[in-house]
């Protein structure tokens, strides 16, 4: 019973965020809504129910499998691919790199701002 | 006489959902089992390999896409609770956001508009077509929020999920040896930046090879990247006229 209480909540904040995103036109993603409506939900709650947490973990553990039945939909692509494949190539390399690069570096500095102003209070 | 019987088998076969949902599992399994020999490589990722060998498959049996897709559906479907999931992590690591809320939200907010600026900016420059920059677009976030993304924005769901799915090992390959060149050694900055920047893949990486606290940073960032992407892509990509 516990899997189908859990995937009941899952599919429920699923349903909820798809409602919203469609009656208001949120250019957001309704699964995502329900991510966020299931994390306010928590957050009330101020704990995971066991159910779902079986059932979610289960669902995240093989997540990348899910993604396969789309990414066999390249197939429909090839002749797009091909014909802009040094573009693509170049802008996930570069655009990657620079993201990892970018990101590292201020987090870096805002933390390192962040600790000294927590020592100058201790 | 057996041909013809073998034929009637494959014709039944091949139009019911039970064969692609049986072959995509199958194709998994036997990626696994491959990637481990490899060594755990990110160039032979499950994911890629299980794709490669079911497109190998799908070519060699002449079988179109919408007939594999009848099957392998149930798989799709689950990407949506799946995504909806994503908040249990995030719940979990509450108190490290709570913590480090202002680093956190300037890191984030600052690397996903690094990634959308430089992936549309960069295809567009190089004269991409409309459908496949919107495509790009949301390349850095997991794959169940970056299709939905790209299929809101008009780019193509598929083609978003096999660039979702490059960015991951672009990601594990470049990451390392930038944090070499830059001197980058906290683990927190890693695994942050990782999962930002390369969603799931990074976040297998930092667990497998930087460790635990990077692996749960990483976590943390792919979920509140694409929460946040989700809100923050539409309005950007239309800065770009598009």
């Amino acid at each position: 019973m516990s899997l189908i209480i859990g995937m009941c909540i899952l599919l429920g904040c699923q349903f909820l965020g798809e409602v919203i995103s469609r009656a208001l036109s949120l250019p957001v993603p309704g699964p995502v809504l329900g991510m966020l409506i299931l994390l306010i939900g928590l957050l009330i709650r101020g704990s995971i129910p066991a159910s779902l947490r079986t059932m979610g973990e289960g669902l995240l553990k093989y997540l990348t499998l899910l993604f396969v039945p789309a990414g066999v939909g390249l197939i429909q692509h090839f002749g797009l691919i091909r014909q802009e494949l040094g573009i693509l190539i170049a802008t996930l390399l570069v655009s990657t790199s620079v993201t990892i690069l970018v990101t590292s570096q201020i987090l870096q500095r805002v933390a390192r701002k962040g600790r000294a102003a927590g020592e100058r209070e201790a | 006489m057996n041909d013809l019987r073998l034929e009637q088998i494959w014709v039944y076969l091949s139009a019911s959902p039970l064969l692609h949902l049986f072959a995509t599992l199958l194709a998994f399994i036997v990626a696994t089992v491959i990637n481990r020999w490899a060594g755990g490589t990110p160039l032979l990722h499950p994911v890629i390999v299980t794709i490669a060998l079911l497109i190998g498959f799908l070519l060699l049996t002449g079988t179109d896409y919408p007939t594999y897709f009848q099957g392998a559906q149930f798989l799709h479907f689950l990407l949506g609770p799946a995504t909806v999931a994503l908040a249990i992590p995030l719940y979990d690591h509450r108190e490290r956001v709570r913590r480090m809320l202002w680093p956190i939200l300037i890191g984030t907010i600052s690397g996903v508009a690094t990634a959308v600026v430089s992936a549309v900016g960069i295809a567009m420059a190089l004269g991409a077509n409309t459908e496949t920059i919107l495509s790009l677009a949301p390349k850095s976030v997991t794959s169940p929020i970056a299709m939905g993304i790209a299929e809101k924005l008009g780019g193509i769901p598929s083609l978003t999920a096999g660039l979702v799915l490059i960015t991951g090992v672009v990601g594990c390959i470049v990451g390392p040896w930038i944090f070499r060149m830059t001197r980058i050694t906290d683990p927190t900055v890693q695994g942050y930046s990782m999962g930002l920047a390369a969603h799931g893949f990074g976040t297998a990486y930092c667990f497998a090879s930087i460790g635990a606290v990077a692996g749960a940073f990483s976590g943390l960032a792919m979920g509140l990247s694409g929460l946040i992407t989700a809100f923050l892509l539409p309005p950007l990509v239309h800065l770009f006229g598009l």
